[in-house]
């Protein structure tokens, strides 16, 4: 047959609707259709191509636009001589002709045809609903619309607390319409997916959010001229909205079926098959618009699922659409709810098993079958982390554990590490139910080399679709890698096929002491600024060494000793012990910071940053505050920063001990110690803790018996509370706990990974630590101890070397050619009385001579 | 060791060898421009480049720590690790940067850079 035959031959299909699942087609078809047997055309109401209406609500946030929601590009389609056109709505089909009408006129004829019409939101005829400022929320266009409005709207409303109207309502909200109501007419939330006690929790979650929640409550009227100003309810009160967005469901567009005389459900929806074919058998219905089994799938995985189906038997693979699970998951920020299985089973067959915690706000049920063997469904309030995999033990009818309870509560007192259930699931469990993809698909791909999440997503499109399965995938990754004995080895760079930890053995082992030795020895080629600054904090945990070894293998902070800014100067911070100073030293900072024209600023930390040191000048500086009996304050390196303290019973009317004192001493004891990561510390006088020891890597709280240590907080980006290791210890006791937990993290953390997630990855938790730093269970608390002593013994102040040293001086000029130079590019602006670094790029606005003179 | 051409260079003495760290940059000041001078000694190798970082023109490359991508030898900015080649002055961290190379010579101990 030669090829224009083949053209003539080929049959046409014609996609009406460029929604999710329409594109999903043709994606599926053309890679599925390898004889070419297909020609397809699509027609697509909306003016843009397919876009990702899942995560819709993200199009209200920074940085998002229209395009990043695009499932594919015009070339996509180009490129699978796909026949896009858009922007034109089919408003006819002949059935006897097997043609399409369009409504600019276009006549199309077809072999098959595939409505992929999805369904519209449901509006309840309530009087008004045609004013002004009255939305929907399902395109692009809808969300530019109320974008529009909500610049001088004040009172939101959303009708419906179904999932798509909380995610308005939290939409509206991120739209800066601060005072937002959700009215919903069922007694409760979520009423499809959720009971009463999970309704009760939501709503105080969603109250901490600033959204006010109406149950119960019926539309009767909206109010305004041409503009939404009020809204009425059935109970006769009235409330002032300037906006509302109704979501009370949605309905199947079935205009066009039903036109043409297809079937049609009672209340909507284009009746399928399990074959999806309606009742012509040359036309077929998937997604939103179809009706199978008496039931409208309103979700996108089964959608999916049905263009798989179609696209399957229409290149002669025999699959069909039985029915499809309707877990979810609700997508808002800072509210975990999710329903999986049958939520509300009940009857003599079931168990139902609740946790309920009004103070954390959780919730959570399980259906159990009567004979304890399986999980048939439940809900999650407030902490669904555990959501994947109830699902998973659901869907594959996995045995459930000896006290069905475990599976809400997590199994107390055994140490089992987190994620170890993964690798008991079945083959063929589907780990991403959006792309269809089994737990086998995967762990083959990973076994053949693709190792990363971003890996998987392109050669097996596991995580593309909502990319709820991710943690699961991730887990995946560690697990297969595990099992295989190829342990996830973190190599520290391409010089190193070594971890952290294990070049410190190596280094301590062969006595080490020099870069140039370490890398000719363990290593290849020349190093690189990720491997040198790690040797150097290796020695210095090994040895103590101090940043002026090698500088050139330091990290430039540590090389200069000091915190490079914006235009090239640099930050000074003398150590203020438990941010105590004396009037005295206070005066000697003041002096200093004018005399070389510094900003000054009281950190965070409790001490004082000046900023904005010539390089040139940080010697002269440092010999003036050394002078004074300061210290460097190691603001630039990866060690200890700052104890913080709280005043204590030396002056507080409820300080139970010295907690000044106390902070002052381990701020001296472990200054200088170079770690994976910095440390910081602070020490409180009571549990009012005013010194936020909590947050810190280690803290210390003061108790009625003696003190609580707390370790492996965090602020920063990802903040995290220190969990209690020893209770009502003595301060000796504290002392040496702190020294083991600190050599213990300092020998076994990754590069810049700091105490808090340093835990979390630790199998076992903080019941592991807590036995091998309290309990001594690895046998090397007496080593650790004397280890520690000998680096709190050899501790130098690294600035006070410098300025001693001459040739260590030299390191600071800037141009070694011409050392009375300074770098004539730095600049300032003038800022509140100081000066502060010129932006980037607008360098040179100001000379430093007139500056200083404002 | 770079790609200028030697008909049009004039050699500027800009300083002793020890003024450049072993496996670290310094930096000079040649007829009013920021040259930056690596001595990369565990390959026995000089490199002279811009001073200024094109990321953010910030004067600080000397400054920066010096290695290997492979077999290129290259310098990383202090300020945001943007690193760039030292033989051909390419960023080599995805960016469309380039810093310009100079031709560096010694001559009893003394540190010549091509301009
Ligand atoms: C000066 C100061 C802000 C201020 O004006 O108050 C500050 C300034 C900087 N912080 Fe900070 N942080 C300062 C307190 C904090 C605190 C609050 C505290 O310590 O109680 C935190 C949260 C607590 C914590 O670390 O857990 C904090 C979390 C961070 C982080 C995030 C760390 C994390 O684990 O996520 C970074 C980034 C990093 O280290 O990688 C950072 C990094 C930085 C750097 C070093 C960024 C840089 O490379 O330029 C800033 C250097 C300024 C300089 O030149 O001196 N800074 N920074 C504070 C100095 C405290 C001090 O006296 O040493
Ligand atoms: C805000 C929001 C959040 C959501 N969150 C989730 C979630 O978390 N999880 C989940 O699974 N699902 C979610 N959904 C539902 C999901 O988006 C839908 O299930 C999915 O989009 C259905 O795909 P579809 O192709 O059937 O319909 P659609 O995506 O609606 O596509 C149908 C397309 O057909 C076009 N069309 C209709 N009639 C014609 C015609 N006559 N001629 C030409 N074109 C026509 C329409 O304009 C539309 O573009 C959410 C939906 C919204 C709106
Ligand atoms: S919060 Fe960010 S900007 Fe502020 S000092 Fe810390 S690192 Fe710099
Ligand atoms: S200024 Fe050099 S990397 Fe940003």
């Amino acid at each position: 047959m030669d090829g224009e035959h083949r053209i003539i031959m080929k049959r046409h299909i014609i996609v009406i609707g460029n929604g999710m699942v329409g594109h999903k087609f043709c994606e599926k078809l053309t890679s599925k259709d390898q004889n070419q047997q297909y020609r397809l055309t699509v027609f697509g109401e909306e003016q843009r191509i397919a876009y990702d209406r899942v995560h819709l609500s993200e199009y209200f946030q920074p940085g998002k636009s229209a395009d990043s929601l695009a499932l594919a590009d015009h070339a996509w389609y180009a490129e699978r001589q796909i026949d896009l056109i858009l922007g034109e709505r089919v408003t006819g089909i002949n059935r006897e002709e097997k043609s399409i009408s369009t409504a600019s006129g276009r006549v199309l004829s077809y072999d098959l045809l595939v409505l992929a019409t999805g369904s519209a939101p449901f509006v309840p005829p309530i009087p008004g609903r045609e004013k002004n400022g009255v939305f929907v929320y399902r395109t692009i266009e809808d969300l530019d619309a109320m974008k529009a409005h909500a610049k001088n709207a004040k009172r939101g409303a959303v009708i419906g607390g179904g999932l798509l109207g909380l995610e308005a309502a939290k939409a509206m909200l991120d739209l800066g319409v601060a005072d937002t109501r959700v009215i919903e007419f069922a007694p409760r939330l979520m009423p499809r997916q959720i009971d009463a006690k999970g309704s009760t929790i939501l709503e105080a979650k969603l109250k901490e959010l600033g959204l006010t929640i109406q149950t119960a409550t019926n539309t009767t009227e909206i109010v305004g001229d041409d503009t939404i100003q009020a809204m009425r309810f059935a109970d006769g009160t009235e409330a002032p909205i300037d906006m509302l967005v109704i979501s009370a469901g949605i309905k199947p567009r079935d205009e066009l079926a039903r036109s043409c005389g297809l079937d049609v459900g009672e209340r909507g929806g284009i009746v399928v098959d399990e074959n999806l074919t309606t009742s012509d058998p040359n036309i077929y219905a998937i997604g939103e618009c179809a009706l199978r089994g008496n039931m409208i799938y309103g979700l996108v995985a089964p959608g999916y699922e049905m263009a798989e189906v179609v696209a399957s038997q229409l290149t002669g693979t025999s699959k069909s659409f039985v029915s499809f699970d309707m877990s979810t998951k609700l997508k808002l920020i800072g509210v975990d709810v999710a329903s999986f299985g049958d939520p509300f089973a009940e009857g003599d067959e079931v168990r139902s098993i609740c946790y309920e915690n009004h103070t954390t706000g959780v919730y959570k049920r399980i259906n159990v079958s009567s004979d304890g063997t399986r999980l048939l469904g439940g809900i999650l309030i407030g902490d669904a982390e555990s959501y994947n995999m109830l699902l998973q033990q659901v869907v594959n009818r996995l045995p459930l554990p000896a006290n069905p309870e475990d599976l809400i509560l997590g199994s107390r007192g055994g140490a089992e590490a987190a994620g170890a259930g993964i690798m008991a699931l079945p083959d063929e469990a589907l780990i991403c139910s959006c792309e269809a993809v089994t737990k086998a698909t995967i762990c083959d791909a990973i076994r053949s080399g693709t190792e990363t999440v971003d890996g998987l997503k392109k050669c097996c499109k596991a995580g593309t679709g909502c990319g709820g399965c991710i943690p699961m995938v991730k887990d995946l990754i560690a697990g297969v890698m595990k099992a295989e004995g190829r342990y996830v080895k973190k190599n520290i760079c391409e010089h190193f096929d070594y971890s952290r930890q294990e070049l410190l053995d190596l280094v301590k082992l062969g006595k080490l002491r020099d870069f140039d030795e370490i890398i000719d020895k363990h290593g290849r080629g020349h190093g690189c600024e990720v491997c040198k600054p790690i040797v150097s904090s290796i020695l210095a945990s090994a040895y103590a060494e101090t940043a002026n070894k090698k500088p050139v293998a330091q990290d430039s902070n540590d090389r200069f000793l000091a915190n490079i800014q914006k235009g090239g100067t640099y930050s000074v911070v003398p150590r203020i012990p438990g941010g105590e100073i004396t009037p005295d030293k206070l005066l000697v900072i003041g002096s200093v910071a004018k005399k070389y024209n510094l900003y000054t600023k009281i950190t965070g930390g409790q001490r004082i940053d000046m900023f904005g040191a010539h390089l040139s000048d940080l010697p002269a500086i440092w010999e003036e505050l050394l002078a004074a009996g300061f210290e460097s304050g190691h603001a630039y390196a990866k060690a200890l920063r700052t104890v913080k303290s709280c005043v204590g019973s030396t002056w507080c009317r409820f300080g139970l001990h010295d907690s000044v004192s106390f902070a002052i001493e381990v701020e001296n004891r472990y200054r200088g110690l170079r770690a994976p990561h910095k440390l910081k510390s602070a020490v409180s006088g009571c549990i009012r803790e005013c010194a936020e020891a909590q947050s810190k890597d280690f803290g210390i709280i003061a108790t009625e018996k003696g003190w609580n240590l707390y370790v492996c907080g965090n602020g920063g980006s990802k903040p995290r509370h220190a969990t209690l290791l020893a209770q009502d210890i003595d301060k000796e006791t504290c002392i040496r706990y702190i020294d083991r937990f600190l050599m213990f993290y300092i020998k076994t953390a990754d590069p810049l990974t700091r105490t808090a997630p340093w835990l979390e990855s630790m199998e076992g938790g903080i019941e592991y630590l807590r036995q091998v730093v309290c309990h001594d269970s690895l046998g090397m608390a007496a080593a650790w101890e004397a280890e520690m002593e000998s680096l709190v013994g050899n501790y130098r102040c690294e600035w006070q070397e410098a300025v001693e040293n001459p040739e260590i001086r030299k390191r600071f000029t800037h141009f070694v050619n011409a050392p009375e130079v300074k770098d004539p590019t730095v600049s300032f602006v003038p800022m509140r009385d100081q000066v502060k670094a010129a932006d980037w790029q607008t360098k040179a606005v100001l000379p430093i001579a007139e500056s200083s003179t404002l | 060791m770079s790609s200028h051409e030697s008909s049009s260079l004039t050699w500027h003495h800009a300083c002793h060898v020890t003024d450049v760290p072993d496996d670290g940059g310094s930096c000079v000041l040649l007829e009013g421009k920021q040259i930056a001078i690596f001595h990369f000694k565990r390959i026995n190798s000089w490199y002279a480049t811009d001073n200024e970082c094109p990321h953010k023109q910030q004067m600080a490359l000397s400054r920066g720590m010096i290695g290997t991508q492979g077999d290129e030898p290259k310098v990383a900015c202090p300020f945001h690790k943007k690193s760039f080649s030292l033989e051909s002055g390419q960023c080599l961290s995805g960016d469309d940067f380039c810093i310009a190379t100079y031709p560096v010579r010694i001559e009893n101990d003394q540190v010549f850079i091509g301009l």
